[in-house]
């Protein structure tokens, strides 16, 4: 198969694409009004004279006036220069791109969701309640862990959410505990959320085999290990089977084994992380349940405990008493608010959708087919010969990592190269140079939603673009030439940090 | 018949699953979990429940969600207000392009999202009257929680001055956030007017604080007006001057950034997003351009850049030494997952409404606000706190009736009244009678008066 893409690209100028907005409407003049005082309020209220003293009023804005078909013109075009989970594969590893069923993307747009004030009283937003309640009940049940709160807004909010909790309890406790160990491999997140918690973190190196060495962490805990962060499957795709005797080391020390769920798409329906020992955790609702990632979020971070730390979850949390729903907001151990109201309740909406479509065996079979996936693409790589430098004698999880150094070695050509060659045979690049401790790492995760078809097309581009680093390396080294602009100057951006059109204009002028 | 999952699943099929197990040279779908201990391996899918149909999710939740009482206005304040979303932000947000695509780490692929975050970034920037806005943070709270640790950083000062008449959940995240860190924080008392008081800010400012902090419009929906004499106080300490605000109120009030702000945080929901139930959000973090200042801004920035053959301009995300997945524990924060598409709406509402759009509804807004004051102070049983001062979309009201009655009064009639502060906030009010009232664009003068004779007749 060779399959080939050529993206959209709007070209208006010389050297410009798409103009910013600011080139295409007058400054400070115009716009659309979508509401305007009425003559007859104006007349009661008075003039804004009376109301702002003059050098209190607002002089010019500098934004752009225009007219709403040139502004969905726009920002069509922009939208046709991008690249989405509907236009193909996008094994971006760890970050699980999967298929958002429409009906689960549809939910948000309830009209009675859509209006529903956050402060509103508890027995006129049942409902929502309801539907919230029933997400927790559902994740509960998927993960073993028996309280939840939906509140932290993304993955990573949630480990912060999971390290004061932590923090909170040897507060609470009288022990001062203020080592997280995190495994080498982790995802950058864990530390920075440690860290933000007042946590020091202590790394622990990888086995030969890329999983956590047991060695390395029975010398690292002491009286000190408050807990530890672990994904598993890590993020080498590599389930830690160590995983029962690494919880009983932490458990008999006092500590707390703390799960990152960005890779549960691998084991969901499979394997309870309670059973794994996991006392806390939290969930990618936009990655494992469907809620699309939004270029970038909103997502959704839920965070699952143990009953023993349930009171310190952030309030409010929401309980059930008889037929009714409310929120609780008497948690005197809590560890606070983490954000505004009760989360990004939009993308709950669409977690609850996905899991009520699956059902329990859809569940199992997402994960089941997902981890078929890419044992089927790492497999197909390992036979055009590609390196797999970790875990290649046993199965992978729902994603794998290789190592293009071999390239780079002999001809020159690195994983950046390939990536950007890939994205002319229309497909998303994986996520590159993660984890460190691969050299050249092309991080892949296919997840459940790609066909055979598209498995096959993706690692024949990859088979293609090995032949050509050999045959013609220069085919890749100028890659990518059917996106819509070809490759990007990243140090120059960062050199000039033309970070606003006013920052732009003004040292463009200068 | 098959389950409906299979419908999301190309490989779930018969055909496709034995064709890929027999290349593995496997059986069953278990054996590629033989890497699982036997002990911890279910041999039960965890139970949810049964599969449904998308006919039939959809009329569950229908079914669900119309156990919620629907009202035709609402008039609650308390940090969020119904505005109107123009039809072209749903219409454009709700391009797949958009929506399922991820952190732009391939540009070439991604110019659409970045040029549009980009644009977010420079209107927010005008907008506010500042240089440099970052990508998105998650929401107004959280953005006052980096922009404590961010003053931290810069200042290396451990003390924190906060007006006390700031939203009660700001206040809770920004501990919640500032805990690990041992920062002291101090309140300052507000004026007669509700703004904050010059003098205590005077008395209670040296040499050890970071970061003052305060919100325009405040809790109480109190416009600061005199940001400027706080700016050159807190500028002779040596601390930053951060200002909360709702981005409307820039569309008639001179913006902070005009005002001697070093960071403005804000929500950006009230643009082009709707409340549902108070997210997804939008965290806004603008700063002026200084280099200490913009290396250790917490999240995702988007640069203007060239390719690398100088022909192109485009862009692509910059500094990313800063970031959680290049710095690690040495991270400016921890934000991944941030609020892109919330910022694409916010962009796409800005484009769209422009100068004159954004005045006219910031007028409209406050033309409202003052109305309902005004009518409000006459009614007999109702009275507004910090009557004299300037107010934008919030208003505080006291009632002499329990505004329980107040509001089930309202509800029956398919309005949503108050926010009664004492019950989420009895610190704030002790008295219980405090609410908190919001209008927007959204109500014609005609619903106003709709309201205004309910809040007549509750009086009589």
């Amino acid at each position: 198969m060779n399959r080939r893409y050529v993206q959209a690209k709007w070209q208006l100028s010389e050297g410009v694409l798409e103009p910013t907005v600011f080139e295409l409407g007058e400054i400070g003049k115009g716009g659309v009004v979508v509401a305007r005082v009425e003559d007859e309020l104006r007349r009661e209220v008075g003039e804004l004279d009376d109301l702002i003293p003059r050098d209190l009023q607002r002089g010019a804005i500098g934004l752009p006036g225009l007219t709403e078909p040139e502004v969905a013109r726009h920002y069509n075009h922009l939208a046709q220069m991008n690249y989405g989970v509907d236009s193909g594969p996008y094994w971006l590893g760890s970050c699980t791109m999967k298929y958002t069923p429409k009906v689960a993307m549809k939910l948000e747009s309830h009209p009675s969701l859509r209006n529903a004030h956050p402060y509103a009283p508890e027995e006129t937003v049942q409902g929502i309640l309801e539907v919230l309640y029933e997400l927790q009940e559902m994740l509960s049940s998927i993960t073993g862990l028996p309280k939840f709160t939906l509140q932290p807004a993304a993955g990573a909010h949630g480990e912060l959410v999971g390290a004061l909790i932590i923090r909170k309890r040897f507060l609470d406790l009288g022990e001062r505990r203020d080592e997280i160990l995190i495994p080498e491999s982790a995802h950058g997140s864990n530390f920075a959320s440690a860290a933000m918690a007042g946590f020091k973190v202590v790394r622990i190196p990888p086995s030969e085999e890329g999983t956590v060495d047991m060695g390395a962490l029975k010398a690292a805990i002491s009286e000190r290990t408050a807990g530890m962060m672990i994904t598993n499957p890590n993020t080498l795709g590599i389930f830690e089977s160590d995983i029962l005797e690494i919880a009983d080391l932490l458990h008999s020390n006092g500590s707390y084994l703390y799960y990152d769920g960005a890779n549960l798409n691998a084991i969901m329906g499979w394997v309870r992380l309670s059973d794994m020992g996991v006392d806390l955790a939290h969930l990618n609702i936009h990655k494992t349940f469907s809620a699309p990632h939004g270029g970038g979020g909103p997502g959704a971070g839920a965070v699952g405990v143990i009953e023993e730390l349930a009171d310190y979850l952030p309030v409010p949390v929401i309980v059930r008493e008889g037929d009714t729903y409310r929120l609780d907001y008497d948690l005197p151990k809590s560890i606070g608010r983490v954000r505004m109201f009760h989360g990004n309740i939009g993308v709950l909406m669409k977690a609850w959708g996905y899991l009520k479509l699956l059902g329990s065996e859809g569940v199992r079979l997402s994960s089941g087919i997902a981890v078929l996936n890419a044992n089927y693409a790492r497999k197909r790589l390992m036979d055009m010969g590609f390196e797999v430098p970790y875990g290649k004698d046993r199965p992978c999880k729902h994603e794998f990592v290789i190592s293009l150094s071999r390239f780079r070695r002999e001809y020159g050509v690195r994983a950046l190269d390939f990536a950007k060659a890939l994205m002319d045979r229309g497909v998303h690049p994986p996520t590159m140079y993660f984890p460190l401790i691969v050299q050249e790492a092309f991080m892949m995760e296919p997840t459940e939603s790609d066909s055979l078809e598209e498995l096959d097309a993706y690692v024949d581009a990859m088979g293609e673009l090995a032949d050509l680093a050999k045959s013609d390396p220069e085919e890749l080294l100028s890659a990518p030439k059917n996106t819509a602009i070809g490759r990007i100057d990243d140090s120059f951006a960062n050199k000039r940090l033309w970070l606003s059109w006013k920052v732009y204009k003004e040292r463009e002028g200068s | 018949m098959p389950m409906p999952a299979e419908g999301l699943i190309p490989n779930a099929s018969g055909l496709a699953t034995s064709k890929m197990l027999n290349y593995l040279g496997i059986d069953k779908l278990e054996d590629l979990f033989s890497d699982v201990p036997s002990p911890i391996l279910m041999n039960e899918p965890a139970e949810i429940g049964r599969p449904l149909t998308q006919s039939e999710v959809e009329a569950l939740y229908s079914e669900k969600l119309e156990k919620n009482v629907s009202v035709k206005l609402s008039f609650m304040g308390g940090g969020m207000a119904d505005h109107y979303v123009p039809p072209l932000v749903d219409e454009i947000a709700t391009n797949q392009e958009f929506y399922s695509s991820y952190t732009p780490y391939q540009p070439e692929i991604s110019q659409g999202i970045l040029q549009t975050l980009f644009e977010y970034q420079s209107l927010m920037a005008e907008l506010l009257g500042m240089d440099v806005v970052n990508a998105s943070l998650y929401d107004y709270a959280s953005a006052l929680g980096e922009a404590g640790r961010f003053s931290v950083r810069i200042t290396k000062r451990k003390k924190i001055l906060l007006a006390t008449t700031i939203h009660p959940e700001r206040k809770a995240v920004l501990k919640t956030y500032m805990e690990p860190l041992d920062v002291q924080i101090v309140e300052i008392d507000r004026e007669a007017s509700g703004e904050i008081s010059l003098d205590e800010l005077s008395a209670k400012m040296d040499e050890d604080v970071g970061m003052v902090y305060l919100e325009t419009p405040n809790f109480f929906g109190v416009v600061e007006r005199k940001i400027e004499d706080v700016a050159d106080m807190v500028h002779s300490k040596g601390a930053l001057l951060v200002v909360g605000t709702d981005p409307l109120l820039a569309g008639i009030v001179k913006p902070p950034g005009e005002l001697g702000a070093d960071v403005v945080i804000g929500e950006g929901q009230h643009l082009g997003g709707y409340m549902s139930y108070g997210g997804p959000s939008l965290g806004i973090f603008a700063v002026k351009r200084s280099f200490r200042h913009i290396r250790q801004l917490p999240g995702r920035l988007i640069g203007m850049t060239k390719t690398v053959d100088g022909k192109y301009r485009g862009y692509t995300m910059v500094l990313q030494t800063r970031e959680q997945h290049i710095r690690q524990e040495e991270a400016t924060s921890n934000i991944t997952t941030n609020s892109s598409l919330m910022a694409v709406r916010a962009a796409i509402y800005l484009a769209l409404l422009g100068p004159d759009g954004i005045k006219s509804v910031a007028e409209k807004i406050l033309y409202n606000t003052e109305y309902l004051k005004r009518k409000l102070g006459d009614l007999p049983c109702f009275s507004v706190l910090f009557e004299d001062s300037l107010h934008f979309k919030e208003i505080p009201v006291m009632s002499e009736v329990s505004w329980s009655e107040v509001n089930s009064w309202l509800l029956r009639n398919g309005i949503l009244g108050a926010f009664q502060v004492s019950r989420l906030f009895p610190d704030v009010d002790p008295t219980g009678k405090l609410g908190l009232l919001s209008t927007t664009e959204k109500h014609r003068l005609a619903d106003l008066d709709i309201f205004l004779g309910l809040m007549r007749e509750v009086c009589s």
